[in-house]
């Protein structure tokens, strides 16, 4: 198991913090998908959606949506057998993000994520986390 | 396991095939007093309801039929605008029946298209080489299970649709595991 990168954007859909482990190849989006995912998915859903968009699975990997009441989207992208990554995404939200950019009065919340505090508490929240096995190099 | 409709794309992002097998309907009726405590939309040439969620009505859904007279459009089966006829005081208390709109095949379409960047997205943004597109989208209400062929085909084929739906029939009775 593994996971291999994290992405914040904003309720416009601007990218406000990006992050990686473990990555095999470049590549990465600037602009969010996850609002045209959803839309996406209320609209083609036979029933009325309250989350909507969860994840969505490929041959190589998972990605992982969590949209917040605020509009702010979480998303992660892992290796397809992990389990829970919706919560380790709440517990993200809950435990780093509002404890280190929404109570850091230094933080504007529109513009790119730039606190050191909040990298290296990510960045070891991610680690210890049973779902980040880093694969051995 | 509740097969809800099947969708064939073509590889140029076109819907060529589409089958609704079990969709749910969903629809509220309920008695207002005056002021009516729902915001109301015209969006589409359908009557929307923008704000004011409550008792199973939630924003989205479309205005179906006023005391029992059914809502076309913005215009109700005698003739009257149907917002027009709730402004009127007079018109209270007033039975109205809101429900989950239903896809046209123009919409149908339209998502079928929106489907493919997601599709081609999805395999671009891998962190590992040689990745698939979107094979399982997973959200609160279904999942949709996407499978890509090697070629394409068009379909317009009689014995197609009475397999398929047999198909369809035989997995609703007795899972996926005894075809």
């Amino acid at each position: 198991m593994t996971v291999y990168n994290i992405y914040i954007f904003d309720k416009a859909g601007t990218l406000l913090y990006y992050e990686e482990w473990n990555r095999l190849k470049q590549s990465g989006m600037t602009r969010g998908r996850g609002g045209k995912t959803n839309s996406f998915v209320s609209k083609i859903s036979p029933t009325d959606t309250k989350e909507g968009f969860l994840c969505y699975k490929t041959s190589k990997y998972t990605l992982h949506f969590l949209e917040t009441p605020s509009g702010l989207k979480f998303v992660i992208n892992t290796d397809v057998h992990s389990q829970g990554v919706r919560e380790l995404l709440q517990q993200i939200y809950n435990q780093v993000y509002v404890e280190y950019v929404v109570k850091n009065p230094l933080c504007n919340l529109s513009q790119p994520i730039q606190s050191e505090l909040f990298k290296s508490n990510l960045d070891s929240y991610i680690k210890q986390s049973p779902i980040f096995l880093s694969k051995a190099l | 396991m509740v097969i809800y409709g099947i969708y064939i794309v073509s590889k140029s992002g076109g819907l060529i095939f589409n089958y609704d097998n079990n969709v749910p309907k969903i629809e509220t009726e309920k008695k207002f007093s005056y002021p009516l405590d729902i915001k109301l939309q015209v969006e589409n040439k359908k009557i929307v309801v923008e704000f004011g969620q409550r008792d199973g009505i939630h924003v989205g859904h479309v205005l179906y039929a006023v005391n029992g007279v059914p809502v076309t459009g913005t215009q109700m089966d005698d003739g009257q605008n149907a917002l027009e006829y709730l402004e009127h005081k007079e018109n209270y208390p007033a039975t109205l029946k809101f429900g989950r709109p239903k896809m046209t095949t123009n919409e149908k379409i339209f998502l079928a298209s929106m489907f493919y960047p997601l599709f081609a997205i999805a395999s671009q943004l891998s962190p590992e080489p040689k990745c698939s597109g979107i094979e399982v989208l997973e959200a609160d209400t279904f999942r949709l299970n996407c499978f890509q062929t090697l070629t394409e085909m068009p379909i317009r084929c009689e014995l197609f649709d009475s397999n398929l739906k047999s198909i369809l029939e035989q997995i609703e009775k007795s899972g996926i595991a005894n075809i």
